[in-house]
């Protein structure tokens, strides 16, 4: 940009703002992990003692352990779901043209736009109609609803970096639609797919409403949160909050890093190519 | 008409095959079973009746005129749609000078940071930022603890409509940022130079040029802002004190408490009215007289 009409004053002030609104984003983050250490039930400036006894409360805590156990079972079995449903649909997308495709392409990816209390109630109603609700089974259906469009857009987007001759050029190679899909499309998308596998996973481990409607006795761990959060006051929060935080921030990151190396991997992955075929 | 065609002439199988329904199939299925049918079963849900606290299948309008009769609902609707709408044009300016600092004021380095750092709230559970806030907001909480050191307050923050717009913007300010800074980026440049070549000043450049020029991403925005917080009952509920209710409080409320999912399932299908009108009404706006 020209450096007319600029002024120091106003670049610095922006650059200042942009700080506070980054601080008001990580306040309550910080805040939750500064705390979970704190030795005071009733949070408040001055911090009192250093302590780990809300971390070996957690720990002790039977219900918790269950929670989190049923997060992780859920976890795992929507992220791998959803990945698959969400390759499909968008290499469907990248591939064919077909009479009612907005449908399809709207149908991939709305259910994130609506309200959680919503798809919730929903889920609960229709499930429990069919038999299907309150179990763990319940919440992994409904969190690969939720999830599936999110892998759909990581893949489609990678998909969008791929010249679609290059499938073309192992069929005239002599390769089956098959061949070309476990030789070229999928080594040309792994990255994608593990970040939607990561992603998906890091989702379904912090939703919450749909789950708690949903699941039951089988409450996962959000759920359990919610139920501290109705209770009284306890630092537990915190401490499930800050080990979660943790766990999520992992797998975002190592998804970040697969997206990261994405145009450096593209050509390198087009050359097992020549190897599989 | 062929049905189906592929983009490239050299790969042109003009027939439903096997390997083409292996990967488009289950994803239809899957949300048609468990998306479209659900939202569908509640058209019918909310026909139902319940007697002796159970639920029966009927043809019955009785939910819908009893629900739709009741004040209550009307306060809690007209409470959500103005909570919602000042969520959407609060968070909007608020994150706008935000957007455009991170858009035209840093580095392309500092730009890429700030925008990985504006997508990790996304994986940050919202309960526990919630239940954060309230240790910032309540009474004896930290801000009256340093408001307390001045000789000020304490300030009843929790519990209130500020309580519930604090949450609200925790909810949606990263989605907002993220969304008018796609739009704020793609601006094109020669636009502004122009402005300023021809003696534009700096405000009246941000009011007349860059933000007709990104208008589409910015109600975009402040549509997803309030699809965010229409739905949310967490931080009324949490931060607002949940009394008088918002609708998505009422809804879990009525399903929680016994047998009355179909006056949740008129509760939820008047919201889904509404969001698709807002929704509808936005896009067009966003849309319109684009050209000028």
């Amino acid at each position: 940009m020209s450096d007319f009409n600029r002024s120091r004053l106003i670049d610095w002030a922006l650059r200042l703002y942009i700080l506070l609104a980054f601080a008001f984003i990580f306040a309550p983050i910080a805040a939750s992990f500064v705390f979970s250490f704190n030795v005071d039930r009733f949070p408040s400036l001055p911090l009192g003692g250093f302590s780990t006894i809300w971390y070996e409360a957690v720990a002790n805590d039977p219900l918790v352990w269950e929670g989190l156990r049923n997060t992780l079972i859920a976890g795992v079995i929507v992220s791998v779901l959803a990945t698959a449903i969400g390759f499909g649909a968008a290499y469907t997308d990248f591939r064919y043209k077909f009479f009612g495709k907005t449908f399809y392409v709207a149908l991939a990816l709305l259910p994130p736009t609506i309200p959680v209390v919503i798809l919730g109630l929903a889920m609960l109603a229709f499930l429990s109609n069919v038999n299907l609700s309150g179990a763990i089974y319940s919440v992994i259906i409904a969190h690969v609803v939720m999830c599936a469009p999110f892998a759909m857009a990581i893949v489609r987007l990678r998909l969008s970096q791929m010249d679609p001759s290059l499938e073309a050029a192992a069929w005239n190679l002599g390769a089956s639609e098959w061949m070309a899909m476990r030789h070229v499309v999928v080594p040309f998308c792994r990255p994608a797919i593990f970040a939607a596998l990561f992603i998906t996973m890091a989702v379904s481990f912090d939703e919450f409403a749909v789950a708690w409607f949903v699941s039951g006795l089988n409450e996962t761990l959000p759920v359990k949160v919610l139920g501290f959060l109705q209770g009284q006051v306890s630092p537990r929060i915190n401490v499930i909050g800050t080990f979660v935080f943790l766990a999520s921030m992992t797998l975002v990151i190592l998804a970040q890093i697969l997206l990261m190396k994405r145009g450096g991997a593209s050509t390198k992955t087009a050359e097992p190519v020549g190897d599989g075929l | 008409m062929p049905i189906i065609q592929s983009r490239k002439g050299i790969s042109s199988r003009k027939s439903i095959t096997v390997y083409g329904l292996t990967f488009s199939l289950p994803m239809l299925v899957w949300q048609l079973l468990f998306f479209l049918a659900p939202l569908l079963f509640l058209i019918a849900l909310s026909f139902w009746s319940v007697r002796n606290f159970r639920m029966e299948p009927d043809f019955n309008p009785d939910n819908w005129v009893r629900m739709l009769g009741r004040s209550v609902f009307w306060e809690a609707y007209f409470r959500t749609l103005a909570l919602a709408a000042s969520a959407a044009v609060i968070t909007s300016a608020l994150a706008f000078p935000c957007a455009y600092g991170i858009a035209f004021k840093l580095s392309e380095a500092a730009r890429r940071w700030a925008i990985f750092l504006m997508v990790i709230p996304f994986f940050t559970s919202y309960l526990v930022r919630v239940y954060s806030w309230q240790i910032f907001l309540s009474d004896n909480g930290i801000i009256n603890a340093l408001f307390a050191k001045i000789g000020l307050g304490p300030f009843g923050m929790l519990n209130s409509v500020f309580g519930t717009m604090v949450g609200y913007v925790t909810l949606s300010l990263p989605l907002v940022v993220l969304l008018q800074l796609f739009s704020l980026m793609f601006v094109d440049k020669t636009l502004i130079e122009a402005a300023h070549n021809l003696r534009c000043g700096r405000l009246r450049t941000v009011f007349e040029v860059i933000v007709p020029a990104a208008k589409v991403g910015l109600v975009i925005a402040a549509l997803f802002c309030f699809i965010l917080t229409f739905g949310d009952f967490v931080s009324p509920l949490y931060l607002g004190g949940g009394d008088p209710p918002t609708l998505s409080i009422l809804i879990t409320d009525t399903t929680k408490s016994g047998q009355q999912w179909p006056r949740a399932a008129v509760i939820a299908l008047m919201m889904i009215a509404t969001l698709l009108a807002v929704a509808f009404a936005a896009v067009s706006y966003a849309y319109r007289e684009r050209g000028r």
